[in-house]
């Protein structure tokens, strides 16, 4: 409130009803974006034994990221791909309501400092090289190679509003349902089954599940632990 | 009446913990709700082991959840444990605060929040400062404050810390605070 000089909340108020982009602005702002690459490495061991063989099936498959953020956990499941020699084949939806954490996903660009924990997080989820082979560093940054980004669209989707955008095979979403009430949490568990294909997968955060949802007879578990659903063929 | 007790425990906070909370008898009037800082691995034979220790029923605390008396509540590792206005938890993964997550702050500031008066807040051993301004909280909301005395901590310094921002009403020697806790809460039937 002290950056646009509002002294009380009714003046916010008043900004929020009227002013689109600040209303957009605010909403960027309340939003948490904090994550890592390779985040729960043991999530990512179990989608490289578990899953990766199913995707293998496929001439051609399609993933959603939902809720990307700052693209770590994209660009993650995109080396993932590349050492699995999938890249080629699939289409990765990362979609956000933020756009300002869009655009930072976009650039693929993330801090020195932070690089540390995700080689020590890419090595214990079973990465098969090093994660320096996937991106440059210059003044404090690194720059991920542009061959990731290559078969990933960054697009605006809101879960609590938006509808389905496309038949996946694959969707992720994780860390991103605990911030919503049952109800909602309900609702978007519901658009990601109406968004798989018959046997996709839905991959949730480990403190997430879809037990005691509605949904809940409508999956097979493939790895109860890591939270790794299979839809049925009805 | 008090109706909860958060309590922070860091380094050495194992051992501490296992003295507490087998202590606390069956039909315990309050939930128990602990952030222990051990890193980023499962605590899942820890909490079994805990488990077979204690009276009360020892768990992970899980998004949603509403809070109830005869549990013991551990926030998950790599979450902050918040508590929500209609007593049931939230887990967030935020930034780390205090280079803690879950920490120990979160918890105490959001349960102040909720239960205003009506908790008590207990700073164990630790080698940093979480949970020094949390249960600076609790007390400004009216709720009962306590630490590990810390010359009785395996690690001093985070009840040191407590001591110095909080002022807290109880500084006692590690088996001495479960005793303690049972007769505040009784007392206030």
């Amino acid at each position: 409130m002290g950056i646009n000089m509002l002294s009380s909340i009714t003046q916010l108020q008043d900004r929020i009803l009227r002013d689109r982009a600040f209303f957009n602005g605010l909403l960027d702002d309340l939003s948490i974006n904090v994550t890592e690459m390779f985040r729960d490495p043991e999530f990512y061991k179990s989608l490289r034994e578990k899953i990766i063989p199913k995707l293998r099936t496929y001439a051609y498959f399609k993933i959603w990221q939902a809720g990307c953020s700052t693209g770590e956990e994209v660009y993650s499941i995109a080396i993932l791909l590349k050492e699995e020699g999938l890249l080629d084949r699939c289409q990765v939806y990362a979609t956000d309501f933020n756009r300002k954490v869009l655009e930072i996903a976009k650039e693929g660009v993330y801090q020195k400092s932070e690089i540390e924990q995700f080689e020590r997080n890419y090595e214990l989820s079973g990465g098969k090289y090093k994660l320096s082979d996937y991106y440059k560093s210059r003044y404090g940054s690194v720059i991920f190679n542009r061959e990731l980004s290559s078969k990933i669209v960054f697009a605006d989707h809101n879960l609590v509003t938006d509808k389905v955008f496309a038949d996946v095979n694959l969707i992720l979403c994780r860390n991103v349902l605990i911030y919503f009430e049952k109800s909602l949490q309900e609702n978007v568990i519901g658009l990601f089954y109406d968004s798989l294909v018959p046997s996709g997968i839905l991959c949730l955060g480990t403190k997430e599940s879809i037990k005691f949802s509605r949904y809940e007879h409508l999956f097979d578990v493939v790895d109860e632990k890591q939270k790794i659903y299979k839809k049925k063929i009805m | 009446m008090y109706k909860a007790i958060v309590m922070g425990a860091s380094y050495g906070g194992l051992e501490a913990l296992k003295i507490i909370l087998p202590q606390f008898p069956a039909g315990f009037p309050v939930p128990v709700i602990v952030v222990l800082h051990i890193g980023d691995h499962d605590n899942e034979i820890f909490l079994g082991y805990m488990n077979e220790l204690c009276p009360l029923q020892v768990k992970e605390a899980e998004g949603n959840e509403p809070i109830r008396k005869g549990f013991i509540y551990f926030a998950p590792p790599n979450y902050h444990l918040l508590i929500e206005a209609d007593f049931t938890f939230s887990l967030t993964t935020d930034e780390k605060h205090n280079y803690s997550r879950p920490s120990i702050d979160v918890l105490f500031e959001s349960a102040a929040w909720a239960y205003t008066r009506n908790l008590i807040g207990v700073v164990l051993t630790g080698a940093n400062s979480d949970g020094a301004l949390g249960l600076k909280t609790i007390k400004d909301y009216g709720g009962m404050t306590m630490i590990q005395s810390p010359c009785s901590a395996l690690s001093p310094a985070m009840p040191r810390a407590a001591l110095k921002i909080a002022l807290p009403e109880f500084r006692l020697k590690l088996d001495r605070i479960a005793e303690k806790l049972i007769e505040i809460v009784n007392s206030d039937r």
